[in-house]
């Protein structure tokens, strides 16, 4: 695996609890203990009972693959997959895995082809990852061979059920998860429509990073309106999160598993913070001015009261809309100490070219090298730096107490616990002192 | 179209010999400000209204115009510069440049097209010193009062997943 950080910071061994030792503390509302973030057995749990359960995973963008034979490499946790486009128009996901000996066959990250060939034993498979061709199947001079009763049918790559709405592509191994509209909820898909009104999207790039980092803590990054304001100094002085600021906090109300972190830019270009609030922004600089201030130019193109959202999107999605510069990142985690993020920069097809560069420009807020991306990925790199390595084991969420989902307020940690309640349920863990 | 692709020199050796002193020079200049973190004086090596854009090779060979950095003009370079400087947050690090020869691909009136491939080294605090990235400058320089200035500067990375961020200007 993947891992940018090992010559110091072995996870101790106190902090890989075992899953039978896993209890939350009994003020579960207001704690989180740091095992959700260390525990390899507790990792291995989230893949089957939230990446492989009853959720709907982002596996692509329909305008990646828009033809028949278009295909790219995909994951739905930590597993490969494959999205590909049949001759027929559907939209197919499996495992990107050789049902004779295991091989990852699909090796590109986006191509087109008639079908996919493993280059180990040339088993082939059809767009939609049927098996269709086993080599010598039977036998060279009548010796040798599969057995008479094999099947191919019996034998393609796992497939899994599809989803999709306006050129946005889910995948999920559950039969019995509800419909995605209904799993969204109806403000999500209020603000999921926003974005994606079924415009064609053009795909402007790929970014992809390792943050070293449990694949929750960007969950909580943007359910936490609170750290926008301080640890993002930039967007501080140039306005565009104040606190005070026009904002929401909104937690899905049937689960408190998706979340929308929402602000409204003022109309003047720098933010004027009062003496009070200032003093509690040590961040805050006065007096900074840009020499080039297009790239903090908003161009109103959707119909909506918030210039910026943040949509989280359980378990594995995030759609930005920062201004004009959208995004979709697909979270891929890598045991509990590592995600990998891969991130879909896009506008739409008939942006004007000046759109275009508009969205291109102001794409330096987002990403591995974006004034607000590379902080967040240093804060959760700092993060589980601290609860691998530490004595102590507990995290306090008490701002705006009481409180669980949806709050008016940025200084406020009230999503984050909505989610862990949802969590705590999906994952059948106790708290301690509660009732069995 | 891959605008990125191999196109073959058809300027003299001596011609080639020469630039490529002058790029090479150029490049140690650029590296050496970089490396030792004086980072407001990054954009001088850029024309008033230079393209800077740092972007992954899959990026470029499928000709998608993203940057992970997408400076237009030499004032966003200079934001950028004081933006992570004096505003941005972010563990201390070192970052090293090691170049590789500069190839010359041609000279005309748009300049002078050149590329110079480079692995960029990083050293973090208690952390090993790592290969960050692999990479190329796809440039193209013109000439202002007898020395070369960067008209475009694409930065292409062969490293398909970056560890955590990138904070410096490569």
């Amino acid at each position: 695996m993947y891992q940018s950080q090992t010559v110091i910071g072995l996870t101790d061994a106190a902090k890989d609890v075992p899953l039978d030792a896993c209890a939350w503390p009994a003020d579960a509302l207001n704690t989180i203990p740091d095992w959700v973030y260390t525990s390899r057995q507790l990792y291995d749990r989230e893949m089957e009972k939230i990446f492989r359960g009853d959720t709907w995973n982002f596996v692509a963008l329909e305008a990646e693959i828009p033809n028949a034979g278009d295909y790219k490499r995909s994951y739905v946790g930590a597993t490969p997959v494959v999205v590909s486009r049949a001759e027929d128009g559907t939209i197919a996901v499996f495992e990107n895995r050789c049902a004779h000996r295991g091989a990852e066959f699909c090796r590109h990250n986006q191509g087109n082809t008639k079908e996919f060939v493993c280059p180990y034993h040339q088993w082939s498979y059809d767009l939609k990852g049927n098996l269709q061709g086993v080599p010598f199947k039977r036998g060279v001079n009548k010796q040798g061979g599969m057995p008479r009763d094999f099947q191919n049918a019996d034998h393609g790559t796992r497939q899994l059920r599809v989803a999709m709405r306006n050129g946005v592509v889910f995948a999920s191994y559950s039969d019995t998860v509800e419909p995605l509209e209904e799993y969204l909820t109806p403000e999500i898909v209020q603000e999921f429509d926003t974005t994606f009104t079924g415009r064609k999207l053009k795909v402007l790039g790929y970014y992809r990073n390792e943050l070293p980092c449990n694949w929750k803590m960007y969950h909580e990054n943007l359910k936490d309106p609170y750290h926008a304001t301080l640890l993002h100094s930039f967007l501080v002085v140039f306005g565009l999160l104040v606190a005070g600021n026009k904002s929401m906090m909104f937690a899905d109300a049937k689960h408190g598993r998706h979340g929308i972190m929402g602000s409204a830019k003022s109309e003047e270009k720098y933010a004027s913070v009062s003496e009070e609030n200032k003093k509690e922004m040590r961040s805050f600089h006065d007096g900074l001015r840009l020499h080039d201030e297009r790239f903090l130019d908003f161009v109103r193109e959707f119909d909506s009261p918030w210039s910026v959202t943040m949509m989280t999107i359980w378990p594995n999605l995030i759609v930005q809309r920062e201004m004009n510069t959208l995004g979709v990142r697909h979270i891929i985690p890598n045991g509990p100490d590592s995600l990998i993020m891969q991130w879909t920069m896009f506008g739409y097809e008939d942006d004007t070219p000046e759109m275009q560069r508009h969205r291109l420009r102001q794409g330096n807020l987002m990403g591995p090298a974006g004034f607000l991306g590379l902080e967040d990925n240093e804060a959760m790199k700092f993060v589980q730096e601290g609860v691998r390595r530490s004595s102590t084991g507990t995290n306090h969420i008490r701002l705006d107490p009481g409180r669980v989902g949806t709050s008016e307020s940025l200084i406020s940690e009230a999503a984050i616990r909505a989610m862990y309640v949802y969590y705590r349920q999906v994952m059948d863990l106790r708290v301690q002192g509660a009732c069995a | 179209m891959n605008s990125f692709a191999y196109r073959p020199c058809a300027l003299p050796a001596a011609r080639v010999a020469a630039l490529r002193e002058e790029i090479a020079t150029f490049n140690a200049e650029y590296c050496a400000v970089l490396d030792r973190g004086e980072l407001e004086a990054w954009p001088a090596f850029f024309t008033e209204d230079a393209l800077y854009r740092v972007t992954g090779r899959e990026n470029a060979d499928l000709g998608l115009p993203v940057g992970l950095v997408y400076c237009e003009g030499r004032a966003m370079m200079h934001d950028r510069a004081v933006a992570i400087a004096r505003t941005q947050m972010f563990a201390p690090r070192y970052t090293m440049h090691l170049l590789g020869p500069a190839r010359v691909e041609a000279e005309g009136d748009a300049g002078i097209v050149a590329q110079t491939p480079f692995l960029l080294v990083q050293t973090l605090v208690e952390g090993p010193s790592t290969l960050h990235l692999a990479a190329c400058y796809h440039d193209r320089f013109v000439r202002a009062q007898d020395r070369l200035l960067l008209a475009e500067r694409h930065v292409v990375h062969d490293t398909n997943i970056l560890a955590n961020d990138l904070v410096y200007p490569a």
